[in-house]
C-alpha cells in the first residue's frame, strides 16, 4: 500500500488536456439550449491524460482489498469474486439492450431473469420471488411492507409490533420501523440463541412478524427455529428470515422449510457480487404462497414458451425500483449460480463452515471464546484471554502491520471485545494458518511488548488514526480542511 | 445525600429540587469508550418509562439512552452538545437531562447503588 493524498484539484493547470477533440469542419453555431443556467466558469479540474491515469492509479494503491490479501471482515462474507462473472456481465450481448424495448425483443434477457428467479426459489424454499429491491435493506423494506399488507388486507390493523432478537443486524429494526412498526427486542440466552420464554412473552395479537438471521450474527445455528416458527404462526405473526448469512446454509438447509414466509438475499454476499463501492447491489426477496399476491410489479412470468412483465396485481405493494431491478448485478449472480451448480454451491457452504470452525480452534487458545459451540460461517472472540492494556482496537490494529485485514470490531453488541471473525469459503489452508500465527503473536506480544499493539500500524501508509478528534472535529470539505490547516498553522 | 436509582439500560436518576436529574452511569461512559456526539430530546418532551430520549455515540457505538421513569423533560445539559467529553470526564455529575417526577412509585423498579453493582458484576 502506499500513501497519497493529491486531489485531482491540487493538479490542476489551466490549459491542459486529457484528450483532443479533431478541428472542426462545420461551421460553429452557438447553442442556447439551456438559457442562463449555463455555466461557464465551473472550475473543473484541467490535467493531461498521463496525469490523469496516474492520479487513480496511485490513489487505488492506497486500497486494501480482496484481490490483494485476506479479508476476514465477519458479517461481510469478503469472499473472492470469481472473474468470470465480471466478463460475463460485460458480454455485448447481454448489455446491448434498453429496458424500454418490447418484451418480444428482450425475450433472453427475460428468460435469464426468470431462471434466476427460480434458482433462488430452488434455493431458499419458497414460492416466488422478486428481484428488484436494490440491495438487503431494501429487500428487508419490500418483506415487511408485504407483511404490513397481508395483515392490512386481513383487516388485523392491530398487528404493529415486530420482534427482533438482540443480535440482529442493525438494518433489522431500521427497516421495521421506517415501514411503521413498534420494535420489540428480545434477549439472547447464555448460548446467544433466541431465547424462547422471553419470546413467549411477547407474543399476542399485537404481533405482526419476527425479522431473524439464522445463522445468527454470532454466526451460531438456530436449533429452535422451527419451534420459533411455530409460536410466531400460532400467535398470528409472519416470520422473516434475513438472508445475510445465507452463504452457511446454501443447498444444506432452506428458510422456506424453517417455516420463514418471506426473506431477502444479499447477492453480494451469498453469490459474490460487487460489495459495497464496487457497484450497484442487488436484495432479491422470496415469499410463500400467501404473500405472493402483495410482491412488487412487475412480475417477470413465463407463459408457453414466452416471458413477460406482468404487472396486473391490485394487491401488489407497487413497484420498488426503476424497471427490474440491477440488471448487471443480478447478471453476475445469475452467472456464480451456474458455474457453480447444485454441487458447487453446497459444497461452498461446507467450505465456509469448515474454514470457520478450524480457524476458531486454531484461536481458542490465545483468545476468549464465549459461545464454544460448533459455529458457522463466522465465529466471535471476546478479546484477548490474556489482554493486558491492549484491547480488541490494539489487536486489529495491530494486525494491519501483519499485512492482513481485521476482523469486525465491537460488534455485535452483546459480546464485549467483539472481534468477529468470517474467513469464508475462498480461503485455503495455508492463508487460515498464518493469520492464525498472525492473531497468535500479537497476543504474545500483548504481553511481551504491548507498545507494539498500543503504537500499531507502524506499517501503513497512515499511521494510528485519532478516531476520537476526527469523530469530535468533523471536516467534510475541502474548505474546511483547509481552514482546518491554517488553524494549524497559526 | 440525595438518593441514586439506577436502570438496567445504565442510565442513573437522582431527585433534587423535585427534578429528576438523568444520565449514563460511569460503568456505561467506561463501555462506551470515547463519547464523540450526545443527541437530547427538547424540553417539553414527554417520556414514559423504558422509552429511547436519545442517543450516545462512541468511536465503538452508538446507543440509544432510556427514560428511567415517565415525565416531562423539563431542562436538557447543552453543554454536552459541544463537549460531549464531560460525560468520560465525570458520569455522576454530568446529567444529560432533568425530568418531571410523574409518579414517584416508577423509582421503586429501579436499582439502588449496591444492587447496580451487583447487576454489573454479572454482566
Amino acid at each position: 500500500m502506499k500513501y497519497y493524498s493529491t486531489l485531482i484539484f491540487e493538479l490542476s493547470k489551466k490549459g491542459k488536456r486529457a484528450f483532443s477533440m479533431p478541428a472542426l469542419d462545420v461551421a460553429p453555431v452557438e447553442a442556447d439550449i439551456l438559457g442562463s443556467p449555463l455555466r461557464s466558469d465551473l472550475p473543473l479540474p484541467e490535467v493531461s491524460e498521463n496525469e490523469l491515469m496516474r492520479h487513480y492509479v496511485n490513489m487505488s494503491q492506497g486500497n486494501y482489498h480482496i484481490d490483494g490479501g485476506f479479508y476476514p471482515l465477519g458479517s461481510c462474507t469478503m469472499k473472492y469474486n470469481p472473474k468470470i462473472n465480471e466478463d460475463i456481465s460485460r458480454m455485448h450481448q447481454l448489455t446491448d439492450i434498453h429496458p424500454l424495448q418490447p418484451e418480444e425483443t428482450i425475450q433472453g434477457t427475460l428468460q435469464l431473469l426468470y431462471e434466476l428467479q427460480k434458482d433462488l426459489c430452488t434455493v431458499a424454499g419458497m414460492d416466488a420471488m422478486t428481484l428488484q429491491p436494490a440491495a438487503g435493506a431494501h429487500g428487508e423494506l419490500a418483506g415487511l411492507m408485504m407483511i404490513k399488507s397481508y395483515h392490512e388486507k386481513n383487516r388485523e390493523y392491530e398487528r404493529v409490533k415486530i420482534i427482533i432478537p438482540d443480535s440482529a443486524h442493525g438494518t433489522n429494526p431500521a427497516t421495521a420501523s421506517m415501514v411503521g412498526f413498534e420494535l420489540v427486542e428480545i434477549k439472547s440466552d447464555e448460548n446467544g440463541l433466541v431465547d424462547l420464554d422471553d419470546l413467549k412473552k411477547h407474543l399476542d395479537e399485537k404481533v405482526a412478524g419476527l425479522m431473524l438471521t439464522n445463522p445468527s450474527t454470532l454466526g451460531l445455528f438456530e436449533t429452535h427455529v422451527r419451534e420459533i416458527a411455530d409460536l410466531v404462526h400460532d400467535a398470528g405473526g409472519l416470520l422473516y428470515y434475513d438472508g445475510a448469512n445465507m452463504n452457511a446454509i446454501m443447498g444444506k438447509a432452506r428458510p422456506g422449510d424453517m417455516g420463514f414466509d418471506v426473506m431477502h438475499f444479499n447477492i453480494h454476499k451469498t453469490f459474490s457480487t460487487p460489495h459495497g463501492g464496487g457497484g450497484p447491489g442487488a436484495g432479491p426477496v422470496g415469499v410463500k404462497k400467501i404473500l405472493e399476491p402483495f410482491l412488487p410489479v412487475p412480475r417477470i412470468e413465463k407463459e408457453g414458451e414466452k416471458y413477460l412483465l406482468n404487472g396486473d396485481y391490485p394487491d401488489s405493494i407497487g413497484k420498488l425500483r426503476s424497471f427490474y431491478g440491477n440488471y448487471g448485478v443480478l447478471l453476475r449472480a445469475y452467472a456464480y449460480i451456474r458455474s457453480m451448480g447444485p454441487d458447487g454451491l453446497r459444497e461452498s457452504s461446507e467450505h465456509a463452515v469448515l474454514n470457520a470452525n478450524y480457524l476458531m480452534n486454531l484461536l481458542k487458545d490465545e483468545y476468549d471464546l464465549p459461545h464454544d459451540l460448533t459455529c458457522m460461517h463466522e465465529f466471535v472472540l471476546a478479546g484477548l484471554k490474556n489482554p493486558g492494556d491492549a484491547t480488541t482496537l490494539d489487536v486489529a490494529k495491530r494486525l494491519l502491520d501483519y499485512g492482513f485485514h481485521p476482523p469486525t470490531v465491537y460488534f455485535p453488541l452483546i459480546v464485549r471485545e467483539a472481534l468477529m471473525i468470517e474467513p469464508t469459503e475462498s480461503e485455503s489452508l495455508q492463508t487460515l494458518e498464518s493469520f492464525a500465527t498472525a492473531m497468535k503473536s500479537i497476543a504474545k506480544e500483548a504481553i511481551e511488548s504491548p507498545e507494539l499493539l498500543k503504537t500499531a500500524p507502524s506499517t501503513t501508509p497512515t499511521g494510528r488514526i485519532d478516531e476520537v478528534f476526527a469523530a469530535r472535529s468533523v471536516i467534510l470539505t475541502y474548505d474546511d480542511l483547509l481552514a482546518f490547516e491554517e488553524k494549524q498553522r497559526e | 445525600m440525595n438518593k441514586v436509582y439506577y436502570t438496567k439500560e445504565h442510565e442513573w436518576i437522582k431527585l433534587q429540587d423535585g427534578k429528576g436529574y438523568v444520565g449514563l452511569t460511569d460503568f456505561a461512559q467506561d463501555q462506551l469508550g470515547d463519547i464523540v456526539y450526545v443527541e437530547l430530546p427538547e424540553v417539553g418532551t414527554e417520556l414514559e418509562v423504558g422509552e429511547a430520549f436519545g442517543v450516545v455515540e462512541s468511536v465503538k457505538s452508538a446507543s440509544d439512552i432510556f427514560a428511567p421513569v415517565s415525565g416531562e423533560v423539563v431542562a436538557v445539559n447543552e453543554e454536552l452538545e459541544d463537549s460531549p467529553e464531560l460525560i468520560n470526564d465525570d458520569a455522576m455529575e454530568n446529567w444529560l437531562i432533568q425530568m418531571s417526577v410523574e409518579d414517584e412509585d416508577d423509582l421503586e423498579n429501579l436499582m439502588d447503588e449496591e444492587e447496580y453493582n451487583d447487576f454489573i458484576g454479572e454482566e
